[in-house]
């Protein structure tokens, strides 16, 4: 797997702040992805489609959708967030399109990423940033 | 078990036998991530919904894994092939064992 | 909308580095609002006691993002609905020593349609401001021999969305003179008077620099037809005093409490500066 810089600056800074403060179940994005792929490649690109808002109003509540056609799964990360792990589609029999949608909570600016397992086995990724601002408004 | 919580899902009246049509749910449920402190500093447990999955006349059309990520009132659209006419049954699975359900028919048009 | 220039310099902001950006002003959308099919108005001529203080009224609909925007538009991705559902639950339910429920009186809750558009309005017998929340608690506590609802808590915002429901496009009347007209003018004077550390009124945000960004915040004009609102920040239904609430906390201020004579006046006024613009029945806001 191919990191980009910022997934290496918060894999780096998840590893430090591991070190620092043994925090239980600090699992990182890279582990997430193992546990969803057993080890194997994930290439960037064709094949799974995320749909983000560019910039969220509230991130408390972003809609999110995933769609890879013909895929049996799909796996959403937040990089950012205190644990990665979003959701994860398993597609049944009776499948329709291969997509679902959500609403997700982001803890900041970060990448959302969807991983899909496609009908040959294979894994392919793709990411999308969602700016999340602070609001004047608490109340 | 959470309070108050309530199933709702949207499902189309009738399709045509083949057709994939979109099922849209919602529950409501707090989904604490067990990120969050009390007033007192106390870190809140997590109590969220981890597991929904949809069925229809016995056969799996979606299985999600839900994590402390998702937002208060679950929220969820996908699709399914509908074949012939019957029943989709909608299952919810609490952090605290409470199993939530609803179900909604559906005719070949 | 022309473009229009800040009008307030506010001396307590300049020292908080808090201010209105009115370089990222941005119009609201132009957009209709339908919600499965049936257009609702976001937009009307200001009501002549506005004496001009505002053009035009604007739903804050108009003033949200376009995902937010989104989910009003559809009765099932609105979260909000499903305590509509769970606010018809307990119309239902019997509750109280008389043995009631909402529905021994007054059937289904459809017979709650238009007091929406009217409330609040002041009661000629008691002299009292009756919002939806008083009229619930009035029955449970006289009628039902039930416990009142805490103002602000969930059991309450779902009568509130379901009763606001029933009035969904019926446009926003609320009288404002005979008996009215004591607690419009109390109202009135609060929503311009500037409260707390950072000396805002209400007008401050709402009618001089509505359009204009407060942080990330696009300002709208502050009417509450669309209350009670699924805040996407919280995850749940906020009332009109609720909103109140939070606004003047925000300010830095000890605010008034929900149901207090204050609030209560506010909510009139403000509910009577959106005359003309339609009850949305569940809204959904940032």
């Amino acid at each position: 797997m191919i990191l980009s810089r910022r997934e290496a600056l918060v894999l780096a800074l998840g590893s430090v702040a591991a070190a620092a403060i043994p925090l239980p179940a600090l699992a990182s994005v890279e582990e997430a992805v193992a546990a969803f792929t057993g080890g194997a490649a994930v290439t960037d690109g064709a094949g799974v489609t995320l749909t983000a808002p560019e910039i969220a109003e509230n991130g408390n509540t972003v809609p999110v959708s995933v769609d890879a056609p013909g895929a049996s799964a799909i796996m959403v990360l937040a990089a950012g967030n205190p644990t990665p792990a979003v959701a994860t589609f398993t597609f049944g029999e009776l499948a329709g399109a291969h997509m679902a949608s959500t609403r997700i909570r982001l803890s900041k600016t970060q990448d959302v990423i969807a991983i899909a397992k496609l009908a040959d086995g294979s894994f392919v990724r793709t990411s999308s940033e969602v700016k999340v601002t602070i609001g004047g408004c608490g109340g | 078990m959470a309070n108050d919580v309530k199933p709702r899902v949207k499902v189309p009246k009738s399709a045509k036998a083949g057709e994939a049509v979109v099922l849209k749910t919602l529950i409501s449920h707090p989904m604490e991530s067990g990120q969050r402190k009390d007033k007192d500093g106390n870190v809140i447990p997590r109590s969220i919904i981890n597991r929904f999955t949809c069925d229809f006349n016995g056969k799996n059309v979606i299985d999600v894994k839900l994590e402390p990520a998702i937002s208060t009132n679950p929220y969820i659209e996908f699709e399914a092939v509908v074949g012939e006419a019957g029943e989709f049954k909608f299952t919810w699975y609490d952090d605290d064992g409470s199993v939530y359900e609803d179900s909604k028919p559906i005719e070949i048009a | 909308m022309t473009q229009r220039t800040i009008k307030t310099a506010l001396a307590a902001t300049a020292i908080l580095g808090f201010a209105f950006t009115g370089a990222a002003m941005a119009e609201p959308v132009d957009d209709a609002l339908v919600i499965d099919g049936t257009e609702i108005t976001i937009r009307a001529p200001a009501p002549a006691h506005l004496d001009g203080a505002l053009t035009e009224l604007i739903s804050g609909w108009a003033f949200r993002d376009t995902e937010t925007r989104a989910m009003q538009m559809d009765d099932f991705d609105n979260p909000g609905m499903i305590f509509v559902d769970r606010g018809l639950d307990a119309w239902n339910a019997v509750q109280g020593t008389e043995g009631k429920s909402c529905a021994s009186c007054h059937e289904g809750p459809e017979s709650m349609k238009g007091l929406r558009a009217v409330t609040p309005r002041v009661d000629e017998k008691t002299g009292k401001v009756m919002n939806i929340e008083a009229y619930v608690n009035d029955c449970r506590t006289t009628r039902m021999g039930a416990e009142a609802l805490n103002l602000r808590g969930s059991e309450m915002t779902d009568m509130l969305a379901l009763i606001s429901f029933q009035s969904r496009g019926e446009l926003v009347n609320v009288a404002i003179d005979g008996a009215a007209a004591p607690f419009y003018e109390k109202g009135k004077e609060i929503y311009y008077t500037r409260y707390g550390q950072l000396e805002l009124s209400c007008a401050s945000c709402h009618e001089d620099n509505y359009g204009n960004y407060i942080r990330s915040d696009h300002l709208s004009q502050g009417h509450i037809n669309g209350f009670p609102v699924y805040r996407l920040k919280d995850a749940g239904l906020v009332s009109p005093q609720s909103r109140f609430v939070g606004c003047v906390r925000d300010t830095r201020a000890e605010t008034f409490a929900a149901g207090s004579d204050e609030f209560n006046a506010l909510e009139l006024y403000v509910a009577a500066r959106g005359n003309g613009l339609a009850v949305e029945g569940v809204s959904v806001r940032h």
